[in-house]
């Protein structure tokens, strides 16, 4: 996964609110804070920001409201144009695209999911789903079956011809998704599609999301200010601050090892026993000296909390999903992350 | 720190120029008692007036003929179109069809199907048009126009069938209605008049897609109402201009309202013409039509077209604007072309602000073309111009009632369509159940048709067949009139307003001197609204003082204010006792809500009544029109007050008396403001109009331009209208903002 080329590579980027920003930062001396920008009377909506995410992978943005990541998001599929800096799509710079091929870029490639959710209210959940389709020509009784199917995908079937205010915000998400996947992106952008919709909805909808990405596979970003529901989605998490990315890696490293105070404040809160999996505390290497059943590698400490109390072997070893055994967890190690460092 | 301390000067310096300006007021009209003022402080002389219309009137003689060519133009194409509407509605005949005309149909028709069909069929229907009117620029004669009307149907008929295999229902109907449309059209001079049965009976159906039975009844009963009344002439003759207009108006609205939206610049140039436009009274648009466009229903729709554009621009741009950036995002991220974004996205989402917009166009239109009698326009209008010349109450009564009754329909049915939803239909519902509607409004449109061809009395109502009782409501009303208490109390307020308020009151405005009137204004601008609308005033008044009709400016002036203070002392304890209960405040905004939609003519009808014609019938007829918006606007303010307000009042202890004052008046006083803004733009409407009843003002002298061509004078009245109208709407509206941002209110 790590060896291919990004799908996306954000190097450097900038986006500044305010007049003549491209100038301002041309201008702009290194290492100036967020407040001292401000102050010149300009937003950094995004500061310098470098990342890239890999084909395949979820990269779940997480920030509070006025983080940048919203911004973040919408610098990667242009719909802000940057201040300064690069974002290249699969080795191509999304800044010098012309705007037909921009069109055609958001036609084949790229699928997005809103926050409200942002369906035509004059439209049917069929003619929303198959509205991508029709902006790009395709006939009608293509992109019929298309949408149909789709909206089978994400569980609608029988709903086809309601309007957006007759379904539930479920409902309407759904459409969300549905409409999102329908030309059949390689790369899905959600802005906080599930925080407009209440808790039990929510959970249920993150499970129904990652059943779609397991089946589906596509390269993610998704943008949420919930950091529990990043740590259960998440392939690698970017904490955003003022425009920032302060943090950027998978959720257990996070949580082990907040990068700054101010991750450290999200991580607080947090069980570490629910993030932390086996993998992550796993010593690579074969020893033979260790017996017994050997623990997966994908569970998660607490999974493993019965066993870990009531096995008392010094060592476990650790077996990948085919059974091959990758290395060893130590006891110790283990049961600190589950109890807490005192 | 800095910032306040400068507020703090820059409020200082504000107030020592209002006390100076009000000092310098004030010492002018001392100046004027004592006799030492110089004369050219209390009138403009009269050489020192420049000659605004003199210099419009050259200039427009001498661009006449090209701008007349350039309209003639277009009000031939106009004049093609109420032609067929016309014969439609009630029968005139129309003879002969331009090729031209043809041209000119096949842009909306292939744009309607573009919208609805796409690209392919929207090419077809232009080039069967196109070809048709080809056609028909070699064979001219009724017999080959009517073959080729054939061939012309024959060709619409395979592209529906064609239609109808290759797509889903919906769309070959809709190509099959405006086939209809033009095969009426085309047969035109074979079809009209509708039976007015067959009108009505649609009305019902539609009213009841709408709105339920309510509207039907209300549709329906129209119609029936007019036919039954023996008016139906008349009210087609009105109808047949707004079925005209309304649409062109919102289409051209449309247009320019997204290119306003589109471009800021252009915005910024709309901006204060349109302000301009929507004060200046309506006889200003009725000269240029006449010169420009033939006189009757063409200069009378095209002076309705105009009039009805300037709030759909408004309407269209606050529509687009409003447009959730989740959806415009949405339909770039589908890759929406730009053109697929306006018509596929922004258009449809900003829906209900457009169809707000089709709401205010057609009560517009409606309103004027009433009003276009005064240019000779036949219909329901001018019908009652000269029942009230003749002082015919009963027969005035009636038509009234049915131009009410024709605008409350006009109004509630576009109302109903702005909140209608789409519904879906089960899976597998039947065809004929999904466009339930539209079946049973062809089957009631054309089986009144053939029941007309049987019954007579479905089809016209003769002369002698109505119910109209217009003798019998005249004797009623002369009786009730005539009764001497009646006659006392009428006799007694006239007798007391005139000599005891209104004299006197106009006699002083009249007395004091123009510069320090001017004076007067601005500090009452600045005072109220600040600087900005202070600086217009005094450019506004000044420029109404150098045109050399101050005196009758100031009449104007007199009878809005004395008849909008009137409608206050009225209106206001009215408001504030119905907005105390929830049923009562319901039931005067509906009244409020009903009486706004009225066409602004039929105010003049109960002031004539009751007070026959003179100075107090005019104010009488401008205060029962303001009071509509002021009322209705204070009871919405103090309705608005949020509960947590008044329960935190009552929880103090406060008394009903002390939570008014203290807590429901303040929170109201913006909203209360809008009002009394309306009110005011409402009683330089009416004043205008209210030159029919005989007044001193301006609007008797634009009435008088009608008869002849003095179009630089008509337009300088006009703005001298329009420029008053709009000091007083800056200052207030520049308060109303600050103190809605001082209370926290937006």
């Amino acid at each position: 996964m790590t060896n291919s080329n990004p799908v996306i590579s954000c190097k450097n980027v900038w986006k500044l609110f305010g007049f003549a920003p491209e100038k301002y930062l041309k201008n702009l001396p290194e290492n100036k804070s967020y407040e001292e920008i401000q102050a010149d009377g300009y937003i950094a909506g995004v500061k310098d920001v470098s990342v890239d995410v890999f084909k395949g992978e979820m990269l779940v943005i997480m920030g509070l409201s006025g983080s940048g990541k919203s911004t973040l998001l919408r610098c990667m599929s242009r719909l802000h144009d940057i201040t300064g800096g690069t974002i290249a799509i699969d080795d191509q710079d999304i800044m010098s695209l012309e705007e037909k091929e921009l069109i055609e870029l958001r036609r084949n490639k790229m699928g997005m999911v809103f926050q409200s959710f942002g369906l035509l209210p004059h439209r049917s959940v069929l003619e929303n789903v198959a509205f991508p389709l029709e902006m790009r020509g395709q006939n009608k009784h293509d992109r019929r079956d298309r949408a149909l199917e789709v909206i089978k995908l994400v569980g609608l079937e029988g709903r086809e011809d309601y309007f957006p205010r007759e379904l539930s915000g479920g409902q309407q998400q759904r459409v969300g998704i549905a409409r999102s996947l329908a030309i059949e992106p390689d790369i899905w952008f959600l802005d906080e599609p599930f925080s407009a919709l209440d808790p039990l909805i929510r959970r249920e909808m993150q499970d129904e999301f990652l059943r779609l990405q397991d089946m589906l596979g596509k390269t993610i970003i998704f943008v949420t200010h919930d950091f529990d529901e990043a740590l259960r989605l998440a392939d690698r998490i970017a904490i955003m601050k003022d425009g920032a990315i302060e943090q950027c890696d998978t959720p257990d490293k996070i949580v082990l090892n907040p990068a700054t105070e101010y991750v450290a404040k999200f991580t607080q809160e947090i069980d570490t026993a629910r993030v932390v999996r086996a993998k992550t505390l796993m010593k690579p290497g074969n020893k033979k000296s260790i017996s017994g059943p050997a623990l997966s590698e994908n569970a998660t400490i607490q999974e493993l909390a019965r066993t870990l109390i009531n096995d008392t072997r010094k060592e476990f070893p650790i077996q990948n999903e085919s059974g091959k055994i990758t290395g060893t967890m130590n006891r110790q190690e283990a049961l600190e992350v589950l109890l807490g460092d005192e | 720190m800095q910032n306040s301390i400068s507020d703090k000067y820059k409020i200082i310096n504000d107030k020592s120029i209002l006390w100076s300006l009000l000092a310098l007021s004030i010492l002018f009209v001392i100046a004027k008692i004592i006799g030492v003022l110089p004369e050219f402080l209390n009138r403009m002389p009269e050489e020192a007036i420049p000659r605004y219309a003199e210099t419009l009137d050259k200039g427009f003689n001498n661009n006449r003929d090209w701008m007349t060519s350039i309209t003639r133009f277009f009000s031939e194409r106009l004049e093609f179109q109420l032609k067929v509407m016309a014969h439609l509605f009630y029968g005139a005949r129309v003879h002969f069809f331009n090729p031209i005309d043809w041209v000119s149909l096949t842009f909306p028709a292939t744009a309607f199907v573009y919208f609805i069909d796409g690209r392919k069929i929207a090419l077809v229907t232009a080039s069967v048009i196109s070809l048709t009117a080809v056609l028909f620029t070699f064979f001219i004669g009724e017999e080959t126009q009517l073959t080729f009307m054939w061939v012309f149907l024959g060709l619409s008929a395979v592209g529906a069938i064609y239609l109808i295999i290759k797509h889903e229902v919906m769309s070959p109907i809709i190509v099959l209605g405006i086939v209809s449309i033009y095969a009426v059209i085309l047969n035109g001079y074979k079809l009209g008049p509708l039976p007015w049965s067959s009108i009505a009976a649609t009305a019902a159906v539609l009213g009841y897609y709408l709105g339920g039975w309510r509207l039907a009844l209300l549709g329906g009963g129209t119609f029936i109402w007019t036919a039954l009344i023996g008016q139906w002439k008349l009210a087609m003759e009105t109808l047949s201009v707004l079925v005209v207009a309304a649409p062109v108006s919102f289409v051209i609205g449309l247009m320019l309202g997204i290119a306003a939206w589109k471009f800021t610049k252009f915005d910024k140039f709309l901006r204060p013409l349109l302000s301009v436009l929507q004060t200046l009274p309506f006889f200003t648009y009725l000269l240029p039509a006449v010169i420009f466009f033939k006189v009757g229903p063409t200069a009378g729709a095209m002076a309705t077209i105009i009039y009805a554009i300037p709030p759909m621009i408004l309407m269209t741009t606050l529509g687009l604007k409003k447009v959730s950036p989740e959806i415009v995002e949405a339909g770039k991220m589908a890759g929406c072309s730009r053109f697929q974004m306006l018509s596929k996205v922004y258009i449809p989402a900003a829906r209900t602000e457009l169809l707000v917009g089709l709401n205010q166009v057609i009560m517009l239109c409606l309103a004027m073309v009433v009003l276009t009698a005064f240019i000779g326009m036949p219909g329901l209008g001018a019908k009652l111009l000269a029942m009230m010349n003749s002082f015919k109450l009963g027969r005035s009564f009636e038509i009234g009632v049915t131009i009410v009754l024709v605008a409350v329909m006009l109004d509630r049915l576009s109302k109903a369509w702005v909140v209608k939803q789409p519904v879906h239909f089960e899976r597998g519902a039947p065809w004929w159940e999904r466009h339930f509607f539209l079946l049973a409004a062809i089957v009631a449109f054309f089986g009144f048709m053939l029941f007309s061809m049987e019954v007579q009395f479905a089809d016209q109502i003769g002369r002698k067949q109505h119910f109209s009782k217009g003798k019998e409501i005249d004797g009623l009303i002369k009786g009730f009139l005539d009764i001497d208490a009646v006659q006392a109390v009428t006799g007694w307020l006239r007798w007391f307003l005139i000599t005891k308020v209104l004299i006197p009151f106009r006699d002083l405005l009249l007395w004091v001197p123009t510069s320090s009137f001017i004076l007067f204004i601005t500090v009452f601008s600045l005072w109220l609204g600040g600087k900005k609308p202070a600086i217009y005033a005094f450019l506004f008044f000044s420029f109404v003082a150098s045109t050399g009709w101050w005196d009758r400016s100031v009449i104007t002036l007199y009878t809005v204010i004395s008849a909008v203070a009137l409608a206050m002392i009225i209106g206001l304890p009215m408001a504030i006792s119905a907005a105390r209960s929830e049923k009562w405040s319901k039931r005067i905004l509906l009244f409020c809500d009903t009486a706004q939609t009225f066409p602004s003519f039929i105010y003049l009808l109960p002031a004539i009544m009751l007070f026959g014609i003179n100075d107090v019938a005019v104010i009488f007829s401008i205060l029962i029109f303001t009071l509509v918006p002021l009322i209705r606007y204070t009871v919405e303010g103090l309705r608005g007050v949020p509960p947590e307000m008044t329960e935190a009042a009552d929880m103090a202890g406060a008394s009903r008396f002390q939570k008014l004052i203290n807590v429901q008046l303040p929170l109201a006083l913006p909203t209360m403001a809008v009002g009394f803004n309306q009110a005011i733009m409402f009683a330089f409407f009416m004043v205008i109009i209210a030159a029919f009843i005989g007044t001193q003002d301006l609007g008797q002298e634009l009435q008088r331009t009608l008869a002849g061509t003095d179009l630089g004078k008509n337009f300088v009245l006009g703005l001298c209208v329009s420029l008053m109208a709009l000091t007083f709407d800056q200052t207030i509206m520049s308060w109303t903002e600050k103190r809605k941002k001082a209370l926290g209110l937006k």
